[in-house]
């Protein structure tokens, strides 16, 4: 299929161009194809075989190749210039390819709480419906047994994973401290489901499931085929272009391996392409009717970049901890989501209420916190045996005294949108086609620094109950990103500082949505993916009204 | 701890090899662990697939542990089973195996597998196999730790019985079900 004698000329006639095949685009091409409308989705990276992934796991365990060779990322194509104060390392943070991202993701699927709409033009009630969709289609495993989350009126699709053995320890001091637990929504099969295997204990989830038991994005990719759309891998689409009145994307203009340009037309246009290509597509596509970029009449494109950002504290303790049997976590708590600065008191104690006196006095007040209880804790037998200087006996000694009693916490905080983190284009620097490369401005600020100290104390206090010999922190000065990209071509009613408004339309173009976590206000602390999927069903309803 | 066929054709259904082929069973090492790489440099290098073999079970002595039996069948029904339609792989692996040989003839005029065991692991060590990051693109130390020695320790830390060693019954790399991250250590 991505040979040369693949026709990526574009189709006479198309109502719906889709540009990205990751979980938004998939969602809206499967969607749209199944009532009937000719669907055309471009793809700028290939269409990988499901047969390779067992190889594609043995890259991800082996050194040897590096973490980009995985899914094949990197080189001229894929070229971008991290300019801000905090170096962003893209290109590990994204997967071009039918599935995109997913196929890389950890696949973790909350639904946002009711009070990260605030700032949104949308509430929780009106993506529920969408929400409840979204899980049914990527295949949820979950309990309703969490007392924190939003309310939900159907159960999940499929059970939760038990809890791990990991788990267990941790219960025992969380009840000591009055810390709740819960199961944690999963895109990854407890049963089989939807064609698919249930989970079978590779362990390498990320950056690579061989069993296809984890949700990605290529399985609604064949279903949208399956009912007629098309998919062109391959072609990275340059530009999009405008007709006279500027009022409507006319064409998108994909290039293809064999040197040739063309030009997909179609009736409406949906860009799905993740945020930091969306912007960037947006940018390049500047023209004398829009000097600043199509759709950024607002001169919001590109601007308000978030991410989430992780905070975790690890050590050791005297037993067995039972970690990397399997590549995904089984608990979670987000009671220190809406209330982060809130105490908890236990049978034995507690988590001590947020001052503003800690470490640093006078620091801003911390926003929301999700934490969980990893079941990879510490390093994996086989990876640590590759990358060794050691092997026979005194290897394995060393293996037996490194891997048992392991034991960590992570965590996600939240950016509040700054206009001044944003994705620009580079003119200096171009990639594969001769286009500016997307250049990335980010930092992370002092209330983020707050959060991420407030997440470490709890993680603290947890493993000290657990009487753990801590031995490693990631937190305010050493965090690194999520790898959620969102924020750059936001939401909203007033078309003077929003790109999109609450139908996914672009506010310039009538034709034009867009379906990614790009047009998120506010990026809560939770990872992002089941919002992107029910947007995105939200935002193919939308257009199919259009059409 | 004993490895078994079992351990070896589960390590190579994790790594994408159809088991159960001809290929895989068949002891006939010159269809499956053939190598033209040795014809380029020619000369005493070009040693047979059987050799071949010999010199990587030659290797399995130094990497792996003492405690283990079974070795031998365990690495040729794994090897064999790597190379089987992986040509450029297996390209790697027998110029690996060659350039090893190179360093056992310049240092003691013998092939890796005729040295006693001490000195086969000296030749591995001061060719700085132990240290080099393993590469299959890099320098001789490096491809010989990717495609040897890394390559055996990978078979064998991602098994079963090899993680069993260790204290994981399922390790990463080996679909062993979602029942062992649920349990408690064995008292």
């Amino acid at each position: 299929m991505t040979g040369s004698g693949t026709d990526r000329t574009p189709s006479e006639r198309a109502d719906v161009c889709v540009v990205g095949a990751g979980p938004a685009g998939a969602l809206v091409a499967h969607r749209l194809a199944r009532r009937g409308y000719d669907v055309v989705v471009l793809e700028a990276g290939e269409r990988f075989d499901f047969e390779d992934r067992k190889e594609r796991m043995e890259r991800a365990i082996r050194p040897g190749r590096g973490p980009l060779s995985v899914w094949e990322m990197g080189g001229p194509r894929d070229a971008y210039s991290s300019e801000g104060e905090w170096f962003y390392p893209l290109n590990r943070a994204r997967v071009k390819g039918v599935g995109g991202t997913t196929l890389h993701w950890q696949g973790m699927v909350m639904r946002l709480h009711e009070s990260d709409f605030e700032a949104w033009p949308i509430e929780y009630g009106d993506l529920r419906p969408y929400y409840a969709e979204a899980e049914a289609a990527l295949g949820v495993a979950g309990a309703d047994d969490n007392p924190y989350a939003p309310p939900r009126e159907e159960p999940f699709p499929m059970p939760a994973f038990s809890p791990s053995y990991s788990d267990s320890l941790f219960a025992e001091a969380c009840e000591r401290l009055g810390v709740t637990m819960h199961s944690v929504p999963n895109a990854r099969n407890s049963e089989g489901y939807d064609d698919r295997s249930s989970c079978v204990g590779y362990g390498t989830c990320k950056p690579v499931c061989p069993s296809g038991a984890k949700y990605s994005a290529d399985h609604h990719v064949e279903k949208a085929e399956e009912e007629g759309a098309r998919v062109i891998d391959r072609a990275p689409v340059q530009r999009l272009e405008h007709d006279d009145a500027g009022e409507r994307v006319t064409a998108a203009v994909y290039a293809t391996p064999e040197g040739e340009t063309h030009r997909q037309e179609a009736r409406e246009f949906v860009l799905a392409a993740g945020g930091v290509e969306i912007p960037r597509l947006l940018l390049l596509s500047e023209s004398p009717r829009y000097p600043d970029g199509l759709a950024n009449s607002s001169g919001a494109v590109g601007r308000y970049f978030m991410d989430h950002l992780f905070a975790g504290v690890g050590g050791t303790v005297d037993r067995e901890t039972r970690q990397n049997h399997v590549g995904f976590i089984t608990s979670e708590c987000h009671q220190f989501y809406d209330d982060p600065t809130r105490g908890t008191e236990g049978t034995d104690g507690g988590i001590p209420e947020w001052s503003g006196k800690g470490e640093r006095d006078g620091e801003p007040r911390p926003d929301s916190i999700k934490l969980e209880f990893l079941n990879y804790a510490g390093p994996s037998p086989v990876e640590m045996a590759l990358s060794g200087d050691q092997w026979g006996d005194d290897l394995l000694d060393t293996l037996r005294e490194g891997y048992g009693n392991s034991i960590a916490m992570g965590g996600l905080v939240g950016q509040r949108p700054r206009k001044e983190n944003r994705i620009a284009l580079d003119r200096s620097t171009t990639d594969d086609h001769g286009n500016p490369v997307p250049e990335l401005h980010w930092r992370v600020d002092d209330r983020t620094k707050a959060s991420l100290r407030r997440a470490n104390r709890i993680q603290r206090a947890i493993l000290d109950e657990l009487g753990a010999d801590i031995s490693w922190t990631v937190g305010p000065e050493n965090t690194g990103p999520a790898f959620h990209h969102m924020g750059t071509t936001r939401m909203g009613t007033n078309p003077d500082e929003s790109v999109v408004n609450p139908r996914l339309r672009t506010h310039d173009l009538r034709n034009l949505s867009i379906a990614s976590s790009s047009v998120f206000r506010t990026g809560g602390a939770l990872n992002p993916t089941l919002t992107i999927a029910a947007l995105a069903l939200k935002a193919a309803g939308h257009v199919e009204e259009r059409l | 701890m004993e490895l078994t066929r079992r351990d070896a054709l589960a390590a190579l259904a994790a790594s994408g090899v159809a088991v159960g082929t001809a290929a895989v069973l068949d002891d006939d090492l010159a269809d499956a662990f053939d190598g033209d790489a040795s014809d380029a440099s020619g000369g005493p290098s070009d040693s047979a697939p059987e050799e071949r073999m010999a010199t990587l079970l030659a290797i399995a002595d130094v990497v792996y542990p003492s405690r283990l039996s079974g070795v031998e069948e365990f690495v040729r029904t794994y090897a064999l089973g790597r190379v089987e339609d992986r040509e450029s792989y297996r390209e790697g692996m027998v110029q690996a195996l060659s350039t090893l040989d190179d360093y056992a003839r310049t240092w003691h005029d013998a092939e890796f597998r005729e040295l006693d065991p001490e000195t086969r692991e000296s030749v591995l060590d001061q060719m700085g196999a132990d240290t080099a990051d393993p590469d299959p693109e890099g320098g001789d130390s490096a491809r010989v730790r990717y495609y040897l020695v890394n390559e055996l320790l990978y078979a064998l830390y991602s098994s079963p019985t090899g993680g069993k060693l260790v204290g994981i019954e399922n390790p990463q790399g080996h679909p062993g079900g979602t029942g062992s991250y649920q349990r408690g250590p064995r008292r």
